[in-house]
């Protein structure tokens, strides 16, 4: 077991020769356990049939870029903040814009959506500020207190607690209420640009990435940094967590995006190709895991076979960088933001059959438990 | 026109911009317009065109350049490739020779490449003053070819009012532009002032067109050396006007590792080196497991009962979600893991009703008080504490839960001062009681089995008919 280094006499160059050896032993221990890869184990997997993926609203009304959007728990309202000062609440459903908060500051990069849907359209948004005391969310109130732009926002299950991420390197956990910091996480050593809650019932842990190209996973509880990734090459710009919570993806600068899983502690997949040289900027999973969603700088979404590594299918549409992409809470549709300033809703048309078909389906329970499906296509 | 060398601004022998997340982006756009001008290694041949009296050098079609990105980056779609062609124009790398708007189509319409002196990643940013002598000098030439657009007429009838005191200094720079020019020799002249021309396209772009030069202002800040003196086009000294960008003050300096920092890092990599990994073959097939058990339920994927709304305008699906009465396939999913069950409110009830039928719905309720806990503003959190003990962790308490003395212990230390996390713990104790326990017991039991096979008390033969007519036109619209 290697020695603590506290003995004195210790010095910088001793310890980072000690740091550099650790690192290459646990390099070595991980790749011991990487006995496969995840698309060749994938190969007994199903193909999927042509993805068939169209937009078929497009929102309109924000003045300049549209950087940030999220979507209401009732599966069909979205926020969305702008580099014009707005952030507008849409019924994507009926494309009604609900309402209009004009923010004193213009660089809002990021908005989330209470949790709590129904008794008010709540909403916090957490703006960017260039002098440092003046960080503000709606309705007035002062939330998180960061020394640098928050770059990323998300309420913990309830619009109780709020996690921040910020240009200042650091993370934070919030008290909505009294504004007061709950706990801080330090351990980046740029800009943290993303962060994304762990999605189980029992977890208490978050992943965050940044510009220092690491994706760290933390304990909300102790502020202990728990796992850190290190394989892009460039700034990452987005973190999501894969539905179960034992895995996430991230989307980065260096015009891939990664796919990591905890238990095995390493990058179990890259999603790349030749043709895609602009950077990612933001990644969301379908509701099965199956596909990823990544918008890019150049304008397109890409999305990716999660477990076979390929892509399935391009969409185009966007006239500017895509800033954003969130599935809905339902995993029924796609929404995007981009610099385009206009927001995008977009679902898959094809469920297995490129065929055009008209099918009435015929469902009989009794209660001799006998279920019959009759299925006719013509 | 000054052909001067690269940008000289970064200090020290690392060009700080090197690894930028834009100079990445312009590193493998160059590294792709050099290999497509190499005619000896692959490229496409750049050749010079007669057309009317005049000939045309130094040129490409566009259709050759697609088929060379569709060749040599692997890309099946003709349509990708127009949209990376076109990226990589509007970028400010090829343009077409007749338009100012840079985009890039397949067929015959001939393109030029920039020269590497306006390449973006010299970080280019032109002043005003270099555009007014810019447009300026395009009215002194007496060539068709170099009359101005109707906006660029705008841009410098606006710039001629802005600089109105400086614009005897704006004419005689153009002057001498001009002059310069003149020396050159035709043809090269002819391909100077075309991408003179694309340069300007990029920097002050047609109207309704992309500016490619925005950056993410989220990355602006980490400029290493914002007070750079910005390079003027035509060689005009600056004349100290120009301000740093206000989003350059105060860029934190990188900090020193210390002795702390590696340390902490050695900590970190000992805890590391302690952890018990599973093999990729074995995450795999947990992830593959997942992904296929839930893919069914997945919209992109697989169709939904009754339709997707977005589909179909029919909202039937949400409604259905909202209510307590589940559909067969939701109860299924409560039977993937405890973890689903009780994220499913409707999934939670039933456990709750399960258990209480049983007699034994305290854990359950613990279990749900504690997560509520959890979320509740910081003031409430010492009374509720004490409220979640009384009721189910003190002598006596009324929903007594069956804790090992190792947790009850720690959890009434924790309460001497509470905290949000007092009772995790207890809590995780209990999850892990309810897994391997009752939960079992529910997924065999009678109100989940009766719902998961959809039995119901009443005799009454149910039909449940659905009609998912699809439009013919929707459906042609998305086959192609």
């Amino acid at each position: 077991m290697a020695c603590q280094g506290l003995q004195k006499g210790e010095t910088l160059e001793s310890l980072k020769r000690e740091s550099e050896t650790l690192k290459k032993k646990l390099e070595e221990e991980r790749n011991k356990l990487n006995d496969v890869e995840l698309h060749q184990v994938a190969e007994k997997v199903e193909v999927l049939s042509a993805l068939s993926i169209k937009t078929r609203r497009v929102l309109k009304g924000h003045g300049n870029k549209v950087l940030c959007m999220d979507w209401c728990k009732d599966k069909r309202r979205m926020v969305s903040s702008s580099q014009d000062g707005k952030v507008i609440v849409w019924d994507a459903f009926t494309l009604n814009k609900e309402h209009g908060v004009p923010l004193p500051c213009t660089w809002v990069l990021a908005c989330a959506y209470a949790p709590l849907s129904g008794l008010d359209n709540k909403c916090s948004v957490i703006p960017l500020s260039l002098d440092k005391n003046e960080n503000l969310a709606a309705k007035k109130k002062s939330v998180a207190m960061h020394t640098n732009y928050v770059s990323g926002c998300s309420f913990t299950n309830s619009d109780m607690q709020l996690l921040t991420s910020s240009g200042d390197g650091t993370c934070a956990l919030w008290d909505v209420e009294s504004g007061q910091l709950l706990q801080s996480f330090h351990g980046h050593t740029a800009d943290v640009l993303s962060l994304d809650l762990a999605p189980s019932e029992t977890g208490n842990t978050f992943v965050s990435g940044g510009c220092d190209m690491k994706a760290n996973v933390w304990d909300m509880r102790s502020g202990q940094n728990i796992q850190s990734f290190e394989s892009h090459e460039s700034d990452i710009n987005c973190v999501k967590y894969y539905p179960s919570g034992d895995a996430f993806a991230s989307a980065s600068d260096d015009a891939t995006c990664r796919f990591y899983d905890l238990r095995a502690d390493r990058e179990v997949a890259v999603y790349q190709k030749d043709s895609i040289i602009f950077g990612a900027s933001t990644c969301d999973f379908s509701l099965s895991g199956r596909l990823l969603f990544a918008g890019y700088n150049d304008y397109t979404i890409n999305v990716w076979d999660v477990l076979k590594g390929t892509r399935a299918t391009i969409l185009f549409g966007h006239e500017n960088r895509v800033s954003r992409v969130r599935v809905s809470p339902d995993g029924t549709a796609l929404g995007s933001a981009s610099w385009d300033s206009t927001l995008r809703v977009s679902w898959s048309f094809s469920t297995g059959s490129n065929y055009i078909f008209r099918f009435i389906k015929l469902l009989f329970w009794v209660n001799s438990r006998l279920v019959l499906e009759f299925t006719v296509a013509f | 026109m000054a052909e001067g060398s690269k940008d000289q601004g970064g200090t020290g022998t690392a060009d700080p911009e090197e690894d930028s997340p834009n100079m990445i982006v312009y590193r493998k756009i160059e590294d792709i317009v050099t290999r497509i001008q190499d005619e000896k290694a692959g490229g496409v041949a750049i050749r010079t065109v007669k057309s009317f009296l005049s000939k045309i050098p130094s040129v490409v079609s566009g259709a050759d350049i697609v088929q060379w990105l569709m060749k040599n980056l692997s890309i099946e779609d003709p349509a990708e490739a127009i949209h990376l062609g076109s990226l990589i124009a509007a970028h400010g790398y090829i343009f077409p020779i007749s338009d100012h708007v840079l985009t890039l189509k397949d067929d015959g319409t001939l393109y030029r490449f920039q020269s590497p002196y306006f390449w973006p990643s010299n970080c280019w940013e032109p002043e005003n003053t270099d555009y007014a002598i810019y447009l300026c000098k395009r009215t002194m030439q007496n060539k068709a070819r170099l009359e101005l657009a109707d906006y660029e007429a705008e841009n410098l009838a606006r710039l001629q009012r802005a600089f109105a005191r400086k614009w005897e200094f704006i004419f005689m720079q153009a002057e001498a532009q001009v002059k310069i020019d003149r020396k050159k020799d035709k043809a090269e002249r002819k391909i100077l002032d075309s991408q003179e021309r694309a340069f300007w396209d990029v920097h002050r772009p047609v109207p309704g067109c992309v500016n490619t030069t925005e950056m993410d202002i989220r990355k602006c800040r980490r400029e290493k050396n914002p007070h750079r003196v910005k390079k003027s086009v035509y060689g005009v000294p600056d004349d100290g006007q120009s301000q740093p960008s206000p989003v350059h003050i105060g860029s934190q300096p990188t900090r020193k590792t210390t002795k702390e920092d590696v340390q902490k890092e050695i900590t970190f990599l000992n805890i590391q080196l302690d952890r018990h990994c599973m093999k990729v073959s074995k995450v795999a097939d947990s992830l593959m497991t997942y992904t296929e058990q839930f893919m069914e339920y997945d919209p992109f994927v697989s169709a939904v009962e009754p339709s997707n709304p977005w589909i179909s305008d029919d909202t039937t699906f949400w409604d259905l979600e909202a209510s307590r009465e589940p559909t067969q396939q939701r109860v299924k999913k409560w039977g993937f893991s405890l973890d689903e069950a009780l994220k499913d409110p409707a999934g939670r009830d039933q456990f709750l009703k399960f258990l209480e039928s049983e007699f034994s719905s305290e854990n359950l309720r613990f279990w749900l008080a504690v997560q509520d806990f959890k979320r509740r503003p910081l003031h409430e959190v010492p009374s509720r504490a004490q409220e979640i003990w009384q009721e189910f962790l003190a002598e006596g308490a009324p929903s007594s839960i069956n804790l090992d003395s190792h947790s009850y212990e720690r959890t009434s230390q924790n309460l001497k001062d509470p905290g949000r996390y007092s009772y995790e713990d207890a809590q995780e104790h209990i999850f892990k009681l309810m897994k391997s326990d009752s939960y079992a017991r529910f997924l065999r039991s009678n109100i989940y089995q009766d719902l998961l096979l959809a039995r119901k008390k009443s005799p009454i033969c149910k039909c449940f008919v659905s009609f998912q007519v699809w439009d013919i036109k929707e459906c042609i619209n998305a086959k192609e």
